[in-house]
């Protein structure tokens, strides 16, 4: 059975640094769609153990009141990993996120870890979402052979920094240095039926420019961005939600597809425009985004 | 006996000090006040100089002895140089058993702290303290009561007689030899000298202390010659950077901002926001926010503000600059946009009697609309504290808070959930110095709380379905939830202070703190 979880909402993921207490105690007052609870790269070597307790102890006496908990365990080329993953699917974690995934064994080891701690702690087998982040060119072009690899995969995000010293760029701030990736990406991650999450914008004092990014991988398909900054998750959002003209074309599009189905015809047109059975799931799409933004209370 | 926020105020203390438990918000309204008279020495001669050479000779001129008492006001704020400069020339004089009453005492006073060990300063009146002088109190070094009590409270106290003043010092950025006094001219600028007025009309003697002697007249006076007796010329009287400073940078802090947006959803979805209302707020991050956000919404809306008051900053003076608010009434200011916003014609000076004073014949206050407050802590009562740390130590002021709270239609307080560790909001809070009835609201970043005595507020929130509302023990339990109901703080039997309420009864006592022990 598929983890109903799999194909959640996850506009925003928030990376927070489990080293600092203060920060992963209570995280969901900014509403974000998932926090990305961070042992790898954020945490100092020294810490790491440290970082792992108030990770186990965050994720098992607070509520995160629905938003979605995913941890960052450290790289499968470390001695950390394993134990990173016990203590996150011990604590209740519901989803983990694989660093510098280049190949689908990366992806399978760490299920296999994953399944090992789900059954080692008592949660049910399968509970535990896995998501990949791409950080190489090789994890780039491998990246539907890692999207169809596991039933618990539930997408893939670019992680910029890396992929970009990886293919020997600058990041440059107008996203040319990624467009190749971020199109491939996208492409393999429909393929697959999984989702597509972008990188991080790191400039706090460019807002402007952060609105313009959100605005193009909107564009282009993408399901979310990770965020590192509170202030940045109400752009996001904000860009997410669906117009209230494109809300009343959907609700009309479903409606009629409905309709016209029960009576046998194929295609019509909605307000001017052709219309088929295709347009369904986009239109469904929109309505479950515009529930999510809080601008729907029909009962679509 | 227990007073009307439930707070134990012992018989002793009510025998010492003479007072009243406090018996509620309007216990006083409608009673007859009388206020003290005023001795004046006439001076006739013109060819008299008000010039004293230094502190010392004004002391001596102005009869200084043991016992007496020596007032001062805060508007240098952090940068004050003048209670150091007068203390320090006291105690060199050999007087004892002062009695300071100041507007209010900061951490730039902390070279007090020796005095108060040696008997020079015996008594403190203040809206409260900040730094070493909190502590020493808190510790029990003063040998008298510290009596803390707002800027309201501050002007009834003196025109009572209840609080009789000796000398007064009033440090002003510029002064003509024969004591015109003005907060804008000289080198270090506060704007306005609205909390010394009623130490000029009440004080035996007055100084008036510069840095800046400027020709006569100085005109238009802030505080006329007709109050003051000596001018001394000294060489510094505050540090201008700590004084006004630039305006504060507007925060970034998401949690800040969150509850700035919650607290602007409050005043817009409530029926007092409407052309013409009535506005104050703090320098907060969150509440300066809450401005910048209001004022958007009110272009957006082509709503414009009646009046504002204030402990003003930059983005209150942008609203009477761009039109948004037609007048400003100012009793202290905050930055140097506040200070230079005092050549617009509609920004007004008040005196702090006109702007808080409860048993006046009605005070500004009691024409707010909506106040944005902060407070450290909060409990289910609504009450606040707002000078007595979760520690025990005392740590903060009063100001306004009690008198505007009181005032405004609409007290909204904000005040995050969780302090660190220390839940903000909780069972009841250390101290209490504004009672929960004059709070209507409370802003935190887990949610809003409307005060059950407000069933307009909660139906109009309810209705604008616009912040998450929470009853205020869901919050307290939020906040035990994620930290723990903390232990009480023990203190030692011995009561250390007072906490005025605005009409001069009893709000509650402050302990002396037992040293912590792990």
């Amino acid at each position: 059975m598929i983890n109903p979880n799999k194909y959640r909402l996850r506009r925003t993921m928030m990376f927070l640094n489990c080293q600092k207490p203060s920060l992963i105690k209570d995280p969901y007052i900014y509403k974000p769609d998932s926090v990305m609870l961070d042992l790898e790269d954020a945490v100092a070597e020294r810490e790491k153990d440290a970082a792992r307790y108030s990770l186990y102890h965050a994720l098992k006496e607070l509520d995160y009141r629905g938003v979605e908990k995913v941890v960052r365990i450290n790289g499968i080329d470390t001695g950390l990993w394993k134990e990173d993953i016990r203590c996150a699917v011990a604590g209740g974690c519901d989803s983990i996120r694989i660093p510098k995934t280049e190949y689908p064994r990366d992806v399978k080891m760490v299920e296999e870890a994953v399944a090992e701690a789900e059954r080692e702690f008592g949660r049910p087998e399968g509970s535990v979402l896995l998501m990949a982040a791409l950080e190489s060119a090789r994890g780039v072009m491998n990246a539907v052979d890692i999207c169809d690899c596991s039933e618990r995969l539930f997408g893939i995000a670019l992680s910029g920094g890396d992929y970009s010293k990886d293919i020997q760029a600058n990041i440059s701030g107008t996203g040319i240095e990624f467009m190749g990736a971020r199109q491939h990406m996208i492409i393999a991650a429909r393929a697959a039926k999984v989702q597509c999450f972008d990188t991080v914008w790191t400039d706090l004092d460019d807002m402007h420019g952060f609105r313009k990014e959100v605005e193009m991988i909107h564009a282009m398909g993408f399901d979310g961005k990770s965020i590192v900054n509170p202030r940045q998750i109400p752009i996001v959002h904000e860009v997410y939600t669906p117009k209230e003209k494109d809300i009343i074309f959907a609700e009309k599009v479903i409606r009629e597809i409905d309709d016209k189905k029960a009576k046998g015809i194929g295609v019509f047109t909605v307000d001017g425009k052709m219309i088929d059975i295709a347009f369904y799931d986009g239109a469904k799409r929109t309505i479950a985004l515009a529930k999510a933004s809080g601008v729907y209370k029909g009962d679509l | 006996m227990k007073n009307a926020v439930l707070r134990e105020i012992p018989e002793e203390i009510l025998k010492i000090t003479g007072k009243e438990p406090f018996r509620g918000n309007h216990y006083m309204d409608g009673k007859e006040i009388e206020h003290t008279g005023v001795k004046v020495r006439a001076h006739m001669n013109n060819t008299e100089s008000k010039l004293v050479k230094d502190i010392h000779e004004a002391l001596v001129k102005c009869n200084a002895h043991d016992g007496m008492t020596v007032s001062f006001h805060h508007h240098f704020r952090e940068g004050d140089l003048i209670v150091n400069m007068v203390m320090e020339e006291i105690h060199k004089m050999g007087f004892k058993d002062i009695t300071i009453c100041a507007s209010s005492l900061g951490k730039a006073h902390d070279p007090l702290v020796p005095m108060i060990e040696d008997g020079t300063i015996t008594r403190i009146e203040s809206s409260g303290v900040r730094g070493k002088i909190g502590e020493a109190i808190s510790a029990g070094k003063l040998k008298g009561l510290a009596i803390m009590r707002s800027h309201g409270g501050r002007v009834r106290a003196i025109e009572t007689g209840e609080s009789h003043i000796d000398i007064a010092f009033i440090g002003s950025p510029t002064s003509d030899d024969y004591g015109n006094l003005r907060g804008i001219g000289g080198k270090a600028d506060c704007g306005v000298l609205s909390y010394a007025i009623v130490d000029g009309d009440y004080a035996d003697y007055c100084v008036a202390i510069t840095d800046c002697l400027v020709p006569y007249p100085n005109f238009p006076a802030h505080i006329s010659q007709t109050k003051i007796d000596y001018v001394c010329v000294v060489d510094e009287i505050g540090i201008p950077s700590k004084i006004a400073t630039g305006a504060a940078k507007p925060t970034t802090d998401q949690r800040k901002l969150l509850m700035a947006q919650y607290c602007t959803q409050v005043v817009v979805n409530t029926p007092w926001f409407r052309d013409g209302f009535s506005y104050q707020t703090g320098v907060g991050g969150a509440s300066i926010a809450s401005t910048k956000y209001l004022g958007e919404i009110m272009r957006e809306r082509n709503i414009r503000m009646g009046f504002g008051v204030g402990g003003l900053t930059k983005d209150m003076c942008k609203l009477l600059e761009d039109g948004m608010a037609n007048v400003l009434l100012d009793v202290q200011d905050f930055d140097l946009d506040a200070v230079h916003s005092l050549r617009n014609v509609n920004h007004h000076r008040i005196a702090a009697g006109v702007y808080a004073d409860p048993l006046n014949k009605g005070a500004v206050v009691n024409k707010l609309d909506y106040v944005v407050l902060a407070s450290l802590e909060v409990d289910v009562h609504f009450n606040c504290n707002v000078v007595v740390g979760s520690d025990g130590v005392i740590t903060g002021a009063q100001g306004g808070h009690p008198d505007t709270a009181q005032g405004a239609k609409c007290a909204i307080v904000i005040c995050p959930l969780l302090q660190g560790r220390i839940p903000a909001i909780c069972t009841d809070v250390t101290t209490v110095t504004t009672p929960g009835e004059s709070i209507d609201v409370v802003v935190t970043d887990y949610g809003v709380a409307v005060n059950p005595a407000r069933p307009d507020i909660l139906e109009a929130l309810e209705k604008a379905d616009c912040v998450p509302l929470k009853t205020i023990e869901e919050l307290r339990d939020i906040a035990y939830s994620i930290v723990g109901e903390p232990e009480k703080v023990e203190f030692d039997d011995r009561i250390v202070g007072i906490i005025e309420a605005r009409d001069g009864t009893i709000m509650d006592v402050v302990r002396k703190t037992k040293p912590y022990v792990l």
